[in-house]
């Protein structure tokens, strides 16, 4: 079988612009390697992830959406991450509920110094979303390209 | 009942303390019965109602009604209170342009129940407070109130007001045992693709006519995120299983931590879609991780979204938990 045909989902992660952002930036000038697939959003900081955002990447083709914050206690506005945290467990519960599989989604908390635990946490979430296979349950084909 | 209240409305609005009473009228049959304003006295003694058709919570109406001249009369049930204290706690209702008068209820009616049950041509319904009875084009029906009762009423969270300035009636109590959980267990003991069928079956009938979200207490931004043009799921019926999905999880998310569980959301839906599971899922879930929380019990309430502890558990206990293996 050709490689181009292997499926290669597509992850969406939001990555906060003081810890997680730095944290793929350290990975990338260590010269370590995480999938091609993960495309980062950044963002000023987790908390500012709305639950619209997340179903609107699944709405335009994301297989998987991480969120990836400062570690609690460590956040630059001092207790934006403690908000994401209650937010986001309500919603994957939610997701959950609905019969949406739950390991989609995900939370991970990267620090700035961090670079080789993004890669890890990178590498881990893709294999689990290729597990999953495409996104069936929460598709808009109307938005999917190919 | 009815007459007692309509004497205080009547005593009130010709003493002049209030400009107006905002109650229930009657409609052309005894079960149609629409929230209103009464601004004279000829009016409330000819059409002003309560029975056990007035199910609609007149608490989100008092956000405008509180902004008018003059003082106005409001006759609250005891579930109505918690949206009007929630509404008080986000500075929506000016109070002190609103008086209070708390009424017992003892369960309300649903229409579409009995509609179901007697087999449609309804042609009058009308209740004693024990039972219901139901006149159609084939005969006349009689069923036990408890059997036509709105789902929200059966796990009643019990007959004591959580604000009043007076009350008709005696005060009553707290319903401690409601047991208003069962119906997301039930919804939780299913596994994902049981879950997913029950809930594209429900979701999928839905028209997207914002009732549930023009009728809930708690939604009462000015401008809703669901009316922005360029959200792609601007008022417009839902055209796939995504935007029915996306409408039902954000809406319920919106009112998340706020929602005081009056259930008014599945009385309105004309689709029947129960959607106080998806509501009373995000109610279970804060009071099990981070403490029970009733929305509206008092006006300082804060909600478990505005707040935190360090010691939260991290969202991957969704992934431990699971909505299969917890019921």
């Amino acid at each position: 079988m050709p490689v181009n045909d292997t499926y290669r989902p597509k992850i969406v992660a939001f990555c906060c612009n003081w810890c997680s952002y730095a944290g793929a930036d350290l990975a990338g000038t260590n010269r370590l390697q995480y999938p091609a697939e993960v495309k980062i959003v950044r963002v000023p900081c987790s908390c500012r992830v709305n639950p619209i955002f997340i179903l609107r990447a699944y709405q335009r083709g994301a297989d998987g959406v991480i969120l990836c914050g400062c570690h609690p206690g460590d956040c630059h506005y001092t207790k934006g991450n403690y908000f994401t945290r209650r937010r986001m467990t309500l919603l994957f519960s939610m997701l959950d509920y609905l019969g949406i599989e739950k390991e989609r989604t995900r939370v991970e908390w990267v620090s700035a110094a961090e670079g080789n635990r993004f890669a890890h946490v990178m590498q881990d979430f893709v294999s689990t979303v290729s597990k999953l296979g495409p996104n069936k349950r929460l598709e808009d084909l109307r938005c999917k390209t190919k | 009942m009815q007459d007692e209240m309509k004497a205080k409305a009547i005593e009130m609005l010709s003493s002049g303390a209030v400009r107006r009473v905002v109650g229930w009228r009657k409609g052309d049959f005894d079960y149609d019965v629409t929230p209103a304003f009464f601004e004279s006295v000829e009016d409330l003694q000819a059409h002003f109602v309560y029975n056990d058709f007035c199910g609609p919570n007149l608490s989100k109406y008092m956000v405008k009604v509180s902004r008018m001249e003059g003082k106005s009369l409001v006759f609250l049930k005891p579930c109505d209170t918690y949206s009007f204290n929630q509404l008080l706690d986000e500075h929506r209702i000016k109070r002190d342009q609103v008086y209070i008068v708390g009424i017992p209820c003892g369960g309300m009616i649903d229409c579409y129940k009995a509609l179901r049950k007697s087999g449609g041509d309804v042609l009058a319904m009308s209740s004693d407070g024990t039972t219901v009875k139901v006149k159609t084009l084939t005969g006349e029906m009689s069923y036990p109130k408890n059997d036509v009762i709105e789902e929200r009423c059966l796990c009643c969270k019990g007959g004591k007001h959580m604000v009043y300035d007076e009350l008709i009636g005696e005060e009553g109590t707290l319903n401690p045992d409601s047991n208003r959980f069962r119906g997301v267990k039930m919804v939780e003991k299913k596994s994902p693709e049981e879950r997913f069928a029950f809930w594209r079956g429900e979701l999928s009938r839905c028209i997207r006519c914002n009732a549930c979200r023009d009728v809930c207490p708690a939604c009462t931004c000015e401008l809703c995120v669901f009316n922005n043009d360029a959200s792609g799921a601007a008022t417009k019926a839902p055209v796939n299983s995504f935007e029915e999905n996306m409408y039902h999880i954000i809406r319920a998310f919106h009112v998340a931590g706020r929602c005081t569980d009056c259930g008014e959301c599945s009385r309105v839906c004309p689709e029947r879609i129960p959607l106080h599971l998806i509501n009373r899922k995000f109610i279970k879930d804060y009071d099990e991780l981070y403490g029970s929380y009733q929305a509206g019990e008092s006006s300082e309430g804060v909600s478990p979204l505005f707040t935190y502890k360090e010691s939260d558990p991290d969202p991957s206990i969704v992934l431990k938990k699971g909505g299969s293996d917890n019921a």
